[in-house]
């Protein structure tokens, strides 16, 4: 397995060998997915929608419908305009949805195509019937990475749809950032358990985790309705989890409605978590319930339960900012040692917010952005860890090193449960802390000797 | 023959008559049913689309002998379509399995991500040791690049490539945007290749090229063709029954079942295009006697070019099912026509059909009286009915997703296929005899025989293996696949990633055919046992019951 991997460090200027990352507009198509009602759109060659549909249902294994521009030759040279007006023909004579959102991508962004004056056009020349929203976002994929796709299309959804009445509403937006379907639940619970009104978006529950029923749904019943965009621009404030997914749309709102607004870590681990919990004490001028405090004190208690397992273990962690941010913060906390930290994405808020973590407790550790898991691989092989936390590519290292392995991030093709047990909040922590620490303990049980076999850990 | 021997031939010939009946047989769906879906269908378009749409969609019929299908025109923009684009075909189904190889691909990183590992290549390394299968290889470009252009990028990405792995070859895979700013990709890889003296191919098989992934399938096979194939002069030649297998990608081990069952015939496998495939193989696939083309979509212009240059003659086969196998091996036998060869093949058929029909015989019980549908690839929708069949499962509704007319037609079809503007933008390579090694096997009474019974260099296409009343469906979209479950409601659907879940939704188990649910091998004798629990699985399985909660019933 990755035979060809040398332990000896190459400098690479070109070649890029097991990205840690992918391209903008599949982020952009999953954000777009958390409007309820919503079609997206590639406005494209059919490969990308192909790929992208094909790389989010392998993940989610649920039905992604996404409509395509079908580029061929011919309008590469003479431009798109054509190709989404017969598409959009084409969509609401079929399927009818509420609300297409439009994502461009290399190719159509490369030529040019001008999507707001075709959407106008449109608009005017009846294409798009009354009633219907159609949004877009600019989303080359030479540019930033999924991430970069995600955020440009919830900043869309702001800068398309929040309006400010003049009247304020005692509510909070909440933008939970590019997580699971079950974190956005999760979230969702902690705010109505405390009895606050809010905004979330986009919102993927229900959209990307539907029930079966024995009937499909083309526009299943999840998602942020367009209604309830429109009233961000009026409410308290806006709460944004994961800097790289959510600082645009915060940002873009409070500059288009005055919202003010709070940028958090992704709630992984106590602290961070702790610190949206005073975020929202501070917004709402209230205090979480017993339920919430109480969640809290489970966390807290299986961490010092378990601790001594984690206890100077070695881990290698890969994955987008927002995630491996928090994640190595709620590690540091348990006293495990991450030490080669990297991402795929170019972040300055994981250079800096890492290094704080880590800068006094683990000096030696690599923290490395803008890198690729060939790279993770070949420090790993230098030197050797107890753990290797990653999306599922990371499995191929995890059996060439023998390495003890916790799936974490997006995408997980191999494996269940990431759509329907959330990882971030009190309760989501505690989930993605046991399921770390328990593959640890498998990992003893496989290695001890019989002699020095344990019933009780 | 021993009495053995001949009671296992009349159970083969029974076998092959059950499976025969259940493919020939018209659709269990009424007429009525039929005609109103496809009405209903294609008027919920816009009047022109419809129009379009209703030349793709055909009721099987017969008795009238040259039924037409419209295949290979573009998409409809807006239509929830299953097709991929030329780079999947290209880098994604036919080079990328070659597995000693570093395929680089040249473009933003998306592309290079989607197309790794996905379609399952499984690869095992020869005695070099090296297999970068589980790699993937990307410029990674950006903005700079797009706009300053990204040729010194891809000279550096080639010459780290060659410093850190060592390859006997790379290949160079344009994307969308690659094109658009022109990078001569064929320069920098003809220059890198001089520079480090081994092969580096490249492929304009930019996205936007063509309708669907067809086109790069051609722009692969023109690749390999011009740059493998016969590369290896000093390459000596091989006695015995040899054949390259074409257009056979190893999904799921089918190479190495199909291979298995060939070796124990005595038949030889010189090189695969491409599961399993590696670069050394391919270079001496010249020397094989005959082709074997399985996907006549992906591969058939590379059997053509080779038998035009070497004179190396090409079948088209079928190892998916039992009685396809049995058949195409006799067919390999009929070319060959050594007594020996045949004797040892028939041998090998009533062993393995023995031993597969003890294990086939209570799954049939179950599937028995079964519908299918079926929405696969440019081959699998008509290899798969076979496989079906055998297991007494009826394919009533069937459509390729990139197919051209010949595949449904036959190759009758071809001199009637109109060339339009977006197959004229794929490079169609004039070949000539090799004057020194066009070297057809076989003599020339022979071959002349060979054409005659149309064994050689035919196809006859899905549509003449579909009984009455059935249908075939070009290019399906989600809204024409959505009617068909709710008016036919078959029970079982074999189709891709994209529809896999719409469909289960529905509560219809369907079966993944492109990469098989990560199952397998579902090919030749052995193959055909393993679909067969993987079908009664889904088919079979007690959790449908319980889609609908008890109170609702």
């Amino acid at each position: 397995m990755l035979d060809a991997t040398p332990t000896t460090l190459v400098e690479r200027k070109a070649l890029r060998v097991n990205p840690a990352k992918t391209c903008q507009p599949i982020g952009a198509m999953y954000s777009a997915l958390g409007i309820h009602g919503c079609l997206p759109h590639s406005h494209g060659s059919q490969g990308c929608c192909s790929y992208h549909r094909s790389h989010l249902t392998r993940h989610f294994r649920e039905p992604i419908m996404a409509a395509t521009s079908s580029f061929t030759e011919g309008t590469a040279v003479f431009g798109g305009g054509a190709n989404l007006r017969q598409a959009l023909k084409t969509i609401y004579q079929l399927y009818d949805p509420p609300v297409v959102a439009i994502t461009t991508t290399c190719l159509s962004e490369t030529i040019g195509d001008d999507i707001p004056t075709i959407i106008r056009e449109a608009t005017e020349s009846g294409v798009i019937p009354d009633g219907k929203t159609v949004i877009h976002a600019n989303t080359p994929s030479y540019v930033g990475c999924h991430i970069t796709g995600w955020s440009n299309m919830t900043a869309s959804m702001v800068k398309y749809l929040s309006e400010r009445s003049g009247e304020s509403r005692n509510q909070v937006n909440l933008i939970p950032g590019y997580v699971e379907p079950s974190d956005t639940r999760e979230l969702k619970q902690m705010l109505a358990t405390w009895g606050i009104d809010a905004v979330t978006f986009p919102d993927t529950s229900d959209v990307v985790d539907t029930p079966q029923t024995g009937h499909f749904q083309m526009y299943p019943q999840g998602g942020t309705t367009v209604e309830a965009l429109k009233t961000t621009g009026d409410s308290l404030a806006t709460i944004a989890l994961g800097p790289e997914a959510s600082t645009q749309a915060a940002i873009a709102l409070e500059a288009k409605c005055q919202v003010p607004h709070h940028i958090l870590d992704l709630p992984i681990g106590v602290a961070a978590t702790d610190r949206l919990v005073q975020t929202l004490m501070e917004v709402t001028g209230t205090q979480p319930t017993d339920e919430i405090v109480n969640a809290r004190g489970r966390l807290v208690d299986v961490m010092t339960d378990m601790q001594s397992y984690l206890y100077e273990k070695r881990v290698a962690i890969a994955g987008d900012p927002d995630q491996v941010v928090p994640l190595v913060e709620m590690l540091v906390t348990c006293g495990a040692k991450p030490v080669y930290v990297i991402t795929g994405a170019e972040s300055k808020y994981f250079r800096d917010r890492t290094q704080a973590i880590l800068g006094e407790t683990v000096p030696e550790a690599v923290i490395r952005d803008n890198e690729d898991l060939f790279y993770l691989h070949q420090l790993m092989k230098q030197e050797p860890v107890d753990l290797l936390i990653s999306n599922v590519y990371g499995k191929y290292i995890a059996r060439a090193e023998d390495v003890p392995f916790v799936r974490y991030g997006w995408p997980i093709l191999d494996r269940v449960g990431h759509s329907y047990f959330p990882t971030l909040g009190y309760g989501g922590s505690l989930h993605l802390l046991c399921t770390i620490i328990n593959t640890l303990l498998d990992r003893k049980d496989r290695d001890d000797a019989d002699e020095t076999f344990e019933l009780v850990l | 023959m021993t009495d053995t021997a001949r009671t296992q031939t009349d159970l083969e010939r029974q076998i092959a008559q059950a499976s025969q009946d259940v493919k020939q047989a018209p659709s269990p769906i009424d007429q009525n049913t039929t005609q109103t879906a496809v009405k209903d269908i294609v008027e919920a378009y816009p009047a022109k689309v419809g129009k379009k749409r209703a030349k793709h969609i055909v009721v099987r019929d017969p008795n009238q002998p040259e039924q037409t299908i419209d295949a290979n025109v573009r998409t409809t923009p807006g239509i929830i379509t299953q097709r991929g684009c030329a780079f999947a075909g290209c880098k994604g189904v036919v080079v990328g399995p070659i597995g000693d190889v570093v395929h680089i691909v040249h473009g933003p990183v998306g592309c290079s991500y989607y197309s790794w590992l996905i379609r399952r290549n499984q690869f095992r390394a020869r005695a070099n040791g090296r297999n970068f299968v589980n790699y993937c290889f990307t410029t990674d470009l950006t903005e700079h690049d797009i706009v300053f252009g990204g040729m010194t990028k891809l000279r550096q990405a080639i010459q780290e490539a060659y410093d850190i792995f060592q390859p006997p070859a790379i290949t160079v895979h344009s994307t969308c945007p690659v094109g658009l700013i022109g990078d001569d990709i064929q320069g920098v890889s003809r220059e890198m290749s001089e520079k480090l003296g081994i092969s580096i191919v490249a492929f304009n098989c930019e996205g936007y090229k063509g309708v669907s992934q067809s086109a790069g399938h051609h722009i692969a096979n023109n690749g390999f063709f011009k740059n493998w194939v016969g590369t290896n002069e000093a390459a000596e030649e091989v006695e015995g029954y040899t054949v390259n297998l074409m257009g056979e990608y190893n999904i799921g081990g089918d190479t190495w079942e199909i291979e298995r069952v060939l070796e124990k015939c005595g038949i030889e496998v010189i090189s695969k295009f491409s599961g399993d495939g590696s670069y050394d193989e391919a270079t001496e696939s010249h020397l094989a006697k005959l082709n074997l083309v399985m996907c006549h979509r992906s591969i058939n212009y590379m059997a053509d070019m080779m038998e035009t240059k070497f004179g190396i003659p090409w079948i088209k086969v079928n190892f998916i099912g039992v009685n396809a196998f049995a058949k195409s091996l006799r067919k390999i036998a009929e070319v060959f026509d050594d007594p020996k060869l045949t004797e040892r093949i028939e041998t090998v058929i009533a062993e393995e059909m023995a031993e597969t029909e003890a294990q086939l015989a209570t799954y049939r019980e179950r599937l028995t009286g079964k519908t299918v549908f079926l929405f696969v690839g440019g081959s699998r929708a008509h290899h798969y009915q076979e496989l079906f069949a055998d297991l007494g499962m009826k394919t009533v509704v069937a459509g390729y997703e990139f197919a051209h007319r010949d595949d449904y037609e036959g190759r009758e079809a071809l001199p009637n296929i109109k060339i339009d503007a977006d197959s004229r933008n794929i490079e169609e390579i004039h070949v000539k005899q090799d004057p020194e090694r066009y070297k057809p096997p076989f003599s020339e009474e022979a071959l002349a025989k060979m054409e005659e019974n149309k064994t050689l260099k035919d196809y006859k296409g899905m549509m003449p293996d579909m009984g009455e009343g059935t249908l075939l469906v070009d290019n399906i979209s989600h809204h024409e696949l959505d009617v068909l479950i709710e008016r036919f409601k078959p029970d079982l659907i074999g189709s891709g990633i994209k529809d896999k879940y719409v469909i289960e939704k529905l509560g219809i188990p369907c079966k993944q055919l492109h990469n098989y649910d990560y199952g397998g091998p579902f090919a030749g004798f052995r193959g055909a046992v393993n679909f067969a629990k993987d079908v009664d699985l889904r088919v079979n399985t007690p959790v449908w019951k319980y889609v609908k909660a008890p109170w609702l019933n």
